[in-house]
């Protein structure tokens, strides 16, 4: 090191601009902004909000048009395997078990996926059970929403005994699967669209209540509700103003992992045959169908099962990016 | 501790009782009767009726409904004449209560390795396969899922009995279709805990005093990570209780899950009410060993709980 010879002129002289330094060159985000910038950098996220989407679309547009009559029968039909045109793929030429199923019914006679015990179009059946689940879970998540948050805010925000009691009504009423109250109410209502989104709703705001309460109780105490209650806001006022946008995140995601329960649910309560009355299809029924038939026809199980499956899968993927996304601390 | 336990079984017992009682009230409520026949003749129905003590006020029957439930009367099954629904259910829990532990300890276990190993092997394809397996455990419908494997391992392949409930082998299937849902919460629990312990000060010294990447996961990272996956041994009770209803229906398994299916549909008010009973109690009971067991097994939740 001793050898090497530095001459002064080898160094120049940099000045520090103060003011440069104070500059901020990025735009400032706020809380959303960041965390949707977190949740579009998730391409697992992305991918699952498209598939949910198109879905989305689908079971809109099918409302118009579908391929048949989705609970018209035809007995000449029926237990018909998938087929498309007279192209000869696989599991889609019309064969079951290496004989021709079609044999006899004309050339433009062919189902998609099929068709079912009453020769109904599977395909069609699928596009309005799609639409009966999605809408039978929007609505009763955002039953269960609304259930919950105001529980929890409540709970939390007056405290004290009124606190006590309704903590003590949430351990009673966990103490029950939601299942089986589920069951009960929907034995008590009659069968229908509306009872299983009253009965999804009752029993599925208790996390969501909780989630709410703890937070508030920390909200509570802070400066900006001092402040509050200091210029004269009343307790709806604050609640509504201050707080629920402070909870927003959590009731976000909270909602999210709901969805895919209530999907759970009105699936299942149609399974065990106190769902959807005939001839309404939803996925639950469809899949309850698909069953009995499963030895000889498994197509009529599979098809919506993967249906389920593919939406269940998107929203919990999304659910998951959207907590990575608003709680970043959380990786869960 | 002690006043602790106390106080907690004064709860359950509370809660045992509203339940009951809410049950009851909801069995009046419903439309239609089991006798709804029209073949039966009006006098027959009257006979029925006053069998069962239908005919009294309602007070009446709930009274002797509750005094009967403190020494394990549930009264009898409208739909199995002359059978006693504590003697039915008795007579169907075991297979319920073996496929619920079978399919809880695979699942626990099986999860606790799936989430250990991501943690371990975190951000390489190891931690994505075993995400995935989670996340598909979370969303393929249990159902579905008994109803794909009866149909492709047992049917199709001829691997294990389709259905009904003779010796173990038939009971494999079952407890796999089951112990999706434990495995999966089990091992996103696990892989959380995991990366958090990995990640801590302790693992950090056990790792300078000399200790291999994997002695340090035997003998300190498994182990905390451990502590707090009893907490969900609640949550997953529930999913299992859940469950069974639909897989041994689909199995044709004679547990109590598939008899309150069954009572569903036939309207056996008294079984209903008797399983709703069953359920709850044994939920609490779960949910209470798991809160007594966490405070033994981690004294800092207990002297929280104290401090309240």
């Amino acid at each position: 090191m001793a050898d090497a010879k530095l001459s002064p002129d080898l160094f120049k002289r940099v000045t520090v601009d103060s003011t440069e330094k104070e500059k901020i060159t990025t735009p400032a985000l706020t809380f959303t902004q960041d965390a949707m910038r977190r949740l579009r950098q998730n391409k697992v996220a992305v991918v699952s909000l498209w598939i949910i989407i198109i879905i989305a679309i689908i079971s809109i547009v099918t409302i118009f048009i579908t391929p048949a009559d989705p609970n018209k029968g035809n007995l000449a039909y029926t237990n018909l395997p998938p087929k498309i045109a007279n192209w000869n793929i696989p599991g889609f030429n019309g064969y079951q078990d290496g004989i021709n199923k079609y044999a006899g019914l004309g050339k433009n006679v062919w189902f998609l996926l099929g068709t079912d015990y009453l020769g109904r179009d599977l395909l069609s059946r699928i596009f309005v059970g799609t639409r009966v689940s999605l809408i039978i879970a929007l609505v009763a998540t955002l039953f269960d929403l609304t259930i919950g948050v105001s529980y929890g805010i409540i709970s939390g925000w007056i405290g004290g005994r009124v606190d006590t009691v309704m903590q003590r009504i949430i351990e009673i009423v966990s103490s029950v699967p939601n299942l089986v109250v589920a069951i009960l109410m929907l034995l008590v209502f009659k069968p229908g669209m509306t009872s299983i989104i009253l009965a999804i709703g009752l029993t599925g705001w208790i996390t969501m209540a909780r989630l709410i309460r703890a937070q508030t109780l920390q909200l509570r105490d802070q400066e900006f509700i001092l402040a509050a209650k200091t210029v004269g806001e009343t307790g709806p006022k604050i609640a509504w103003r201050h707080l629920v946008p402070n909870l927003s995140s959590i009731i976000i995601i909270q909602t999210m992992f709901t969805i895919p329960t209530a999907i759970f649910f009105e699936a299942f309560l149609s399974y065990i045959g106190i769902g959807l009355p005939a001839p309404t299809a939803s996925l639950g029924t469809l899949l309850s169908d698909g069953q009995k038939a499963l030895q000889t026809q498994p197509y009529q199980l599979i098809y919506p099962a993967i249906v389920i499956v593919v939406l269940m899968l998107a929203f919990n993927l999304l659910a998951d990016g959207l907590r990575d996304a608003f709680d970043p601390k959380s990786q869960r | 501790m002690i006043k602790y336990i106390l106080k907690r079984v004064g709860y359950l017992i509370l809660t045992l009782f509203l339940v009951a009682s809410i049950t009851f009230f909801l069995m009046k409520l419903l439309p239609g009767t089991p006798f709804n026949n029209p073949k039966l003749p009006p006098d027959q129905i009257v006979a029925l009726k006053a069998q069962y003590g239908l005919d009294k006020p309602v007070w009446q029957q709930y009274l002797s409904y509750m005094l009967g439930l403190l020494h394990g009367d549930m009264g009898m099954s409208f739909q199995f004449s002359g059978q006693s629904v504590s003697y039915l259910i008795m007579s169907r829990i075991g297979p319920s209560l073996q496929l619920g532990l079978q399919a809880m300890i695979l699942g626990t276990l099986l999860g606790i390795l799936l989430g250990a190993v991501a943690a371990i092997r975190k951000n390489t394809w190891v931690d994505s396969v075993a995400t995935i397996f989670a996340i598909l455990g979370r969303s393929i419908p249990n159902f579905v899922f008994a109803a794909l494997l009866q149909f492709f391992l047992a049917y199709k392949l001829r691997l294990f009995p389709i259905a009904l409930w003779d010796g173990f082998s038939s009971s494999i299937l079952p407890t796999i279709a089951l112990a999706m849902a434990p495995l999966a919460n089990t091992a996103r629990f696990m892989r959380t805990e995991m990366v958090d312990v990995l990640n801590s000060d302790y693992i950090e010294l056990a790792r300078s005093k000399g200790e291999t990447r994997w002695q340090t996961v035997a003998n300190h990272a498994l182990r905390n990570s451990m502590i707090p996956i009893v907490t969900i041994i609640g949550p997953m009770a529930v999913d299992l209780m859940v469950g069974s209803l639909v897989v041994e229906n689909v199995f044709a398994i004679p547990g109590i899950g598939e008899q309150f299916v069954k009572s569903i549909t036939t309207n056996d008010y008294p079984v209903i009410m008797g399983l709703t009973i069953m359920y709850s109690f044994m939920l609490t009971v779960v949910i209470l060993i798991v809160d007594i067991l966490y405070g033994i097994i981690d004294p800092r939740i207990r002297l929280n709980e104290e401090a309240n």
